[in-house]
């Protein structure tokens, strides 16, 4: 027989290389402003939280006696020194939100990667499995989503002692069943394709089966809630911060920040104001970079 | 037996349990309610019904995706039916299967490559260069060109893909192929290549086929034996030219009958069945066949038909071994 296909004229030629397709996931993403303006920002958090030690006027921590509750420059008795004010016990605030933008990545990437890590693996096998496994992990997942999120989150602290440490192992409790449930999904409707059927003939055992041939085409749903939920545990570590059971003081973190500052809203608005700012323009960037991702990644939303 | 004979199987059984709600006992439907067949090397054991007559159940249970309820099938001396774990694992790179759909039978995310290199990835401790030479080798072999071997399955035509999942499953030099309707998914003339090319690689790599298909013009291009299925059961079976030539059971004539055939100077007597093919859960009583038969006598209603031996076919059918 001879080659018939050489010259078939619906080869597709596109490029497939990793670089391919990042480039046309760029072409989709970009296309939604809001999540562009999200991932500029998000980007320029990050730099000044790699580049904090650069950046920052003062350090996190440094006490200046003589300058308690200095307002921000633009107002009067602001010092160029103090560009942001400073707080009750003369605290930079523009050093310690920079110095702060760190622990709300730390927590974010900390407290995404151990619920990727362990709802992907519950939910893998909760979904390839089966039958009494299936039924036994999902029965708890559900106790787990039917407490208030951050009060499960508030009581697991109050067990396990408040800081920071912690405060991100009881967020990430409490975000994991979310993995579990989208990766359970999507592991059941590949189950049954004839491409695993195919690889299982081949001789492939079950976990090569469940890690290499099925977990890569689960992976665009757990993409987005990995976005969209690194921006909710930036949010409730600063919840928990400011009810005292996250990071502790001194730590410059923007909820704890927000906490120690509370007293003092009326008499300096900018102690309050600042670290509150931080964490909304934060978790909206976030917000809409998640969205962003979500509608380039998902097929139904787009064209073919 | 003889020693071209690499699977036997042996009143093959396969049923399943149907839960019909809460309150009413679990139904048994039988998919499969007993065949025997043999498959030989370099030969074609064509397999032919309508839907819901257990072909598919058969495939699954011949490639060893799931295990039969009774029955034996044997690859030369070891039983799969009764195999277990490491005996089992033995025994699967013996068999591999080519889907219907080749856009579902294809890994999305695996380069064609990697597709092809896997079964050998995981069955033997062969080095990475030369599981690369054999994948190259067997992407000429089945007609597609070396600079697809690092493409994804997107990129590829439904015959194509096809060509690369009959090559997955011949990268274990297996003795069996299923084919479960491999090419009813494709377009006519690509369904012509695709055939060419199984023909090719049986003469070649002395392959025993197990070809499930509905479509018997297909069937009397590739088949030397068919067997006939209907409801679970072999209704006829025997060498293909025999059964084209002269069908005898009344579900093989209605089934010829409605394969169009390329002569309009032949005018040939459509025999057109009635009703609907009866659940599997349910079947009627004595010949399963006989609330749809034209032929039907009262015996059929009561007793059913074993396969009887009626010059070179089988059949089970009362009317047919009567007259005979």
């Amino acid at each position: 027989m001879t080659d018939t296909v050489s010259n078939a004229p619906d080869l597709d030629i596109r490029k497939t290389g990793r670089l391919e397709l990042l480039i046309e996931f760029w072409r989709y993403f970009s296309e939604n402003r809001g999540a562009v303006i999200g991932l500029w920002f998000f980007v320029f958090i990050c730099l000044i939280a790699i580049f904090a030690g650069v950046i920052a006027p003062h350090t996190a921590t440094d006490q200046f006696r003589d300058a308690l509750l200095v307002p921000p420059v633009w107002q009067e008795g602001g010092t160029w020194k103090f560009i942001l004010g400073t707080d009750p016990v003369g605290r930079d605030m523009l050093s310690r939100l920079i110095y702060g933008s760190r622990l709300s990545l730390l927590v974010g990437v900390i407290v995404v990667s151990i619920a990727l890590v362990i709802g992907i693996t519950v939910g893998l096998i909760a979904g390839f499995v089966g039958g009494a496994v299936d039924a036994i992990i999902m029965r708890i997942m559900d106790i787990i989503l039917s407490f208030p999120s951050l009060l499960l989150a508030l009581t697991l602290v109050a067990i396990l002692g408040p800081s920071l440490t912690n405060a991100m192992i009881a967020i990430a409790i409490v975000q994991q069943p979310h993995y579990v449930r989208l990766t359970r999904a999507a592991v059941m409707t590949e189950r049954g394709k004839d491409y695993v059927i195919a690889a299982k003939v081949a001789g492939v055992r079950p976990l090569r089966l469940m890690f290499h041939t099925i977990l890569p085409n689960c992976l665009a749903p757990l993409i987005v809630q990995a976005a969209l939920s690194f921006s909710t545990a930036i949010l409730d570590a600063a919840a928990l911060g400011f009810l005292g059971m996250g990071a502790q003081p001194p730590t410059p973190e923007w909820g704890t920040m927000l906490a120690e500052a509370r007293e003092f809203i009326l008499r300096a608005w900018w102690v309050v104001t600042f670290p509150g700012i931080a964490i909304l323009l934060t978790v909206l960037a976030i917000n809409l970079m998640g969205d962003g991702i979500r509608d380039a990644l998902d097929p139904k939303l787009r064209r073919s | 037996m003889n020693a071209h004979t690499v699977l036997t199987a042996d009143n093959l059984t396969r049923h399943y349990p149907v839960a019909r709600g809460a309150f009413k006992p679990v139904a048994t439907l039988k998919a499969l309610a007993g065949a025997s067949f043999t498959l030989e090397r370099g030969k074609t054991l064509a397999v032919v019904g309508e839907s819901g007559c257990g072909k598919s159940t058969l495939a699954r249970l011949v490639s060893m995706i799931e295990p039969p309820t009774s029955g034996a099938l044997k690859i030369g001396d070891d039983d799969i039916a009764t195999a277990s774990g490491d005996a089992l694992r033995a025994l699967r790179p013996k068999v591999q299967i080519v889907f219907q759909n080749p856009y579902g039978s294809l890994n999305p995310r695996q380069r064609i490559g990697a597709a092809l290199e896997e079964p050998l990835l995981v069955n033997t401790s062969m080095p990475k260069a030369e599981r690369r030479e054999r994948a190259t080798d067997m992407i000429a072999s089945v007609g597609l060109r070396p600079e697809h071997y690092d493409r994804y399955p997107h990129m590829f035509s439904g015959g194509q893909r096809q060509r690369i999942a009959i090559a997955r499953a011949l990268m274990l030099d297996p003795d069996i192929l299923v084919l479960d309707e491999p090419v009813s998914a494709l377009d006519l003339s690509i369904q012509a290549q695709v055939l060419n090319l199984l023909s090719e690689l049986q003469q070649r790599l002395d392959l025993a086929y197990l070809f499930i298909s509905h479509d018997l013009s297909v069937v009397r291009h590739i088949a030397d034996d068919i067997m006939v299925m209907y409801l679970g059961r072999p209704v006829e079976q025997g060498p293909a030219s025999a059964v084209f030539k002269q069908p005898r059971h009344p579900y093989t004539k209605a089934l010829l009958s409605a394969t169009p055939v390329a002569d309009p100077t032949r005018t040939s007597e459509r025999v057109v069945l009635t009703g609907e093919l009866p659940s599997p859960i349910d079947p009627p009583s004595g010949c399963a066949f006989n609330p749809r038969c034209p032929a039907v006598v009262d015996k059929c209603r009561s007793v059913r038909p074993e396969l009887e031996q009626i010059s070179k076919v089988k059949v089970a059918c009362h009317v047919v071994s009567a007259d005979s």
